[in-house]
């Protein structure tokens, strides 16, 4: 028998690797399985062929936050969040609007827009704010609370009503799972303006800007605001960190290293048994994998209680957005956008109901012949993703189905063509300069990452899978019915995006309950 | 057989039995058991009482619920769906059985009977389809409701043995409680196993629809012989209640069915821990009953003999006379063989015991005028009623 393992975390995804940094700060011996052989999950840098290199599948983010930076002394370890950039909601016509923080420019933007959008941010983003004893806590039981939980309801009552004040409590009240069409329409007349909004509220989600609780996804998007502003950061810079940071502390992350199952004896979790036949054995086993693969695939129905294991099987999270990673020999050029300005974010949105139709699409088991892009060029921020004088673009595809009707093997080649010629309607040099291209369907990130459909979040962040119910009634507290096993991955509370907020607040649960002792 | 496409003309289906037990019938009490027309009482309650206490009584059970559960997983399955530990049963034998949901809660009790290797019949009061399917995820098992494919009579009473075999079925003699024996009864193939649901010797004969009245046939044709009484389920619910056994959904809520909190029961909470078996490794409401064990007992459906001779019918259950409020009866006779009111009651503890005083008090009519009476009740843990003569194998013959 080798060295005592305190806790096993299955998957060095980002928030793996955050709980496993926790872990290892508070004395505990952590060893981290990846199944992939670097670090990062869907944070990992991608290659095509020798030269070109991409972020993972999230481009653009908001810093993780400052308490986060603070614990695990990640600027120590080579963190910095990147520049500061715009989105540019681009226009068939070159007619793009710029929208920034807290300010928009662009040619025929009504003078009524570009007053309401500062007063606009600052309100949402007071939301957001009024929010953070929630998004910054384990989420509270509704039954047999402890004080803990008391006080995370306490503060957000308190936040919401005495923070916001009376009006501004009501209106969030108003439209906390409300659709973002209706609030929108409300607000603003710029359809550039309303599509990128909307697309923002819904990019990684099945839902249409009109379908309910899109307020509450675009809250949990700008709640990352309050962090800092969204850059091109570089993921790998805080993959590199993170893992520095737990390594530092004394974690251990095996690479190579898949997890068949998670062995569990009169349900408590002892350890893991590996692809290769090997089993390790642990105090304490934390699954960053998705909270459907976790149950029924790792520890299996049989050994959880019938209903339990019939609810994981209803959790509802089904991939709509596909990757197009493009390598180019050249620099794309874009009509109407500066040389300046072709470094931020680009985003094809033109209208909520341009957003919607691409949607509706997806519900169907069909792609959108018109689908909502999400287009950056991290090359621009970081030479060394691909040679002298070439570059590599990024584009996150809105809304591919998980299971396209006939099947994806045939279609798929045909969707990314489709997908370089609607760039090349803005980019008219784009499609001379491709080099090679990446595509990955649901399905592909599905294969490649894990994640049941390859959902981004491991799960719909609807309201019914939100909060005390995330990923679902009785394991909403990463604490789950198996003893010892608990969850620490996007599934969980407060959900996906590059935040590390779900590895932290596992990380303090185990800690609470026992930790490594 | 399969459902007569046409039955949905019928408010309630026939049994393969229906026609003789209709010709049979004097009352024309009748009710809805599981979408089918069942007897209440055939003729006489006293007549149908006494025949499983001194005779013997045939009961229609073809209405109860009945699945087929097999395949490699089947033992599996069932260990993680029931509380019992199942390693003690055999091809050939039947057990009883309980199942709860994740909260611990009893969705409903059953009997398990191993027909061979990886084939076993989950009969049960109530619909399980739903929750057996829902627990069949992750095990290769087929499931199957077979409750229209199998006809079914219980025949029940010390004289049971003897009627069986007068009726054609030989080899029943080494038949111990709870096997179950493949046999004739003239030429008709029929299953045999020693099980009931009335403390008394008894047995459940099960058989293909289409040959159910041919077995019917062959049971009343010695009834000259001996004193063989069609019952219905009036008489049953008395002998029931003397052998101590429990109806989910009458003397409980079913927990699935429940919507109240607090209003399920755990399988302790009915007086069936001894069905439980916390160390048999895991099987649904596992964890949520250990936690109940750490906790005291904080209310028992508990067998209770009620003093007097009036019937206490619905009524709440007081610590001592004029105390506090501390349950209520669930089902209660009045037993002729014990000369008791015999009654289930959900009586609330109080610090984890049983409180010292039990007072029933109940409302009853005299001569169409309701009147108020207070009865003292005494708590018992064994059934009313266990003859000797229910175990014994071989059976006495008559």
């Amino acid at each position: 028998m080798t060295e005592r393992i305190d806790a096993i975390i299955i998957g060095a995804g980002h928030n793996g690797l955050v709980c496993a940094a926790y872990l290892a700060r508070a004395g505990m011996n952590v060893v981290c399985l990846e199944a992939a052989d670097s670090a990062g999950g869907m944070a990992a840098p991608r290659t095509l062929g020798d030269d070109y290199h991409f972020p993972g599948l999230g481009v653009s983010a908001y810093p993780v936050s400052a308490a986060i930076r603070r614990d695990l002394k990640l600027d120590q370890f080579g963190y910095a969040p990147g520049k500061a950039v715009d989105t540019i909601a681009l226009d068939a016509r070159g007619n793009h609007l710029t929208i920034g923080a807290r300010s928009l420019s662009g040619n025929d933007l009504p003078e009524s827009d570009a007053k309401a959008y500062p007063d606009f941010k600052n309100e949402y983003l007071a939301f957001a704010k009024s929010l953070r004893p929630l998004f910054d806590n384990k989420p509270p039981r509704l039954k047999n609370m402890p004080f803990s939980d008391l006080s995370t309801l306490a503060k957000l009552g308190w936040n919401v009503r005495l923070g916001l004040g009376r009006e501004a409590m009501y209106e969030l009240l108003r439209v906390a799972a409300i659709n973002i069409y209706d609030v929108l329409n409300d607000t603003f007349d710029d359809d550039r303006l309303k599509g990128a909004i909307a697309a923002d509220a819904v990019m990684g989600s099945a839902m249409g800007p009109r379908t309910p609780g899109t307020v509450l996804t675009w809250l949990q998007r700008l709640y990352g605001q309050l962090s800092g502003p969204l850059s091109l950061h570089s993921s790998e810079q805080l993959i590199n960190a993170l893992t520095q940071s737990a390594e530092s502390a004394g974690a251990s992350i095996r690479l190579n290293t898949r997890v068949a199952k998670i062995l569990v004896d009169n349900g408590k979790a002892f350890g893991v048994e590996l692809e290769n036949g090997e089993m390790l054995k642990a105090r304490t086993v934390i699954s960053n994998a998705d909270p459907r693969t976790t149950f029924s695939t790792l520890v299996g129905a049989p050994a959880l209680d019938a209903m339990f294991a019939n609810r994981v099987t209803q959790i509802r999270g089904s991939g709509v957005v596909a990757k197009l990673n493009i390598a180019l020999n050249g620099m794309p050029e874009i009509s109407g956008i500066s040389a300046e300005q072709i470094g931020n974010r680009l985003l094809i949105a033109p209208t909520m109901k341009y957003v919607e139709h691409a949607f509706n699409h997806s519900k169907y088991g069909e792609y959108s012949e018109n689908p909502v892009l999400d287009i950056s060029i991290p090359s621009l921020h970081n030479s060394s993703l691909a040679p002298d004088g070439h570059h590599v673009m990024s584009v996150n595809v809105a809304f591919v189905p998980y299971a396209l009707d006939g099947g994806w093997e045939e279609q798929k080649t045909t969707l990314a063509y489709k997908i370089i010629s609607q760039l090349g309607e803005y980019s008219p040099n784009l499609k001379s300069l491709v080099v090679d291209h990446e595509f990955l369907t649901p399905e592909d990130i599905e294969k490649a990452y894990g994640a049941v459909q390859g959902h981004w979040h491991h799960g719909e962040l609807t309201i019914h899978q939100s909060f005390m119910m995330r990923p679902l009634h009785g394991a909403a507290q990463y604490d789950t019915p198996i003893d010892r096993l608990f969850l620490c991955g996007a599934g969980c509370h407060p959900g996906g995006g590059l935040t590390g907020r779900p590895g932290r607040l596992a990380a303090n649960r185990v800690l609470e309950l026992g930790g490594g002792k | 057989m399969s459902i007569d496409r046409e039955h949905f003309r019928l408010a309630l289906q026939r049994t393969p039995f229906h026609d003789r037990i209709s010709a049979m019938s004097t009352t024309e009490v009748w009710t809805a058991w599981n979408t089918y027309k069942v007897a209440r009482v055939v003729d006489k309650l006293s007549a149908e009482y006494f025949a499983v206490r001194s005779g013997c009584a045939v009961m229609d059970m073809t209405p109860m619920e009945k699945y087929r559960i097999s395949g490699k997983d089947a033992r599996a399955y069932l260990d993680r769906l029931v509380t019992r530990d199942l390693s003690k049963l055999r091809p050939g034998r039947v057990t009883y059985v309980v199942w709860c949901n994740d909260e611990g809660k009893v969705i409903d009790d059953g009997t398990l009977f191993q027909l061979d290797e990886d084939n076993y019949r989950l009969c049960s009061q109530h619909h399980q389809l739903d929750w057996l399917l829902i627990s069949a995820a992750g095990f290769d098992v087929q499931i199957e409701v077979e409750t229209h494919e199998i006809a079914a009579l219980a025949v029940q009473g010390p004289t049971s043995f003897s009627v069986l075999a007068a009726a054609g079925i030989d080899g029943l003699d080494q038949l111990k409680p709870f096997g179950i024996i493949e046999l004739r009864c003239g030429d008709i193939p029929v299953t045999v196993s020693r099980t009931g649901y009335t403390g008394d010797l008894g047995y459940e004969v099960w058989v293909d629809p289409a040959d159910a009245l041919q077995l019917w046939d062959a049971i009343f044709g010695v009834q000259g012989q001996y004193d063989i009484q069609p019952m219905g389920l009036d008489a049953l619910e008395m002998v029931r209640i003397e052998a101590g056994f429990i109806m989910p959904g009458f003397d409980f809520n079913c927990a699935e069915s429940t919507v109240r909190n607090n209003y399920d029961r755990s399988p302790f909470e009915v007086g069936l821990g001894w069905v439980v078996s916390l160390d048999k490794g895991h099987f649904t409401g596992r964890k949520a009953l250990i936690d109940e064990k750490t906790r005291p007992p904080g209310r028992r459906l508990t067998k209770i003999v009620v003093d007097g001779n009036k019937p206490p019918g619905q009524a709440f259950i007081y610590n001592g006379k004029g105390g506090k409020l501390v349950g209520e009866i669930k089902c209660a006779i009045w037993s002729p063989i014990l000369k008791a009111n015999l009654a289930l009651a959900d009586i609330d503890y109080i610090n984890g015991q049983l409180p010292p005083k039990l007072w029933a008090r109940f409302d009853y009519q005299r001569e169409l005028k309701w009147r108020t009476a207070w009865a003292e009740c005494h708590a018992q843990s064994k059934p009313f009623y266990s003859p000797e003569h229910r175990s014994v194998t071989p059976p006495a013959r008559f």
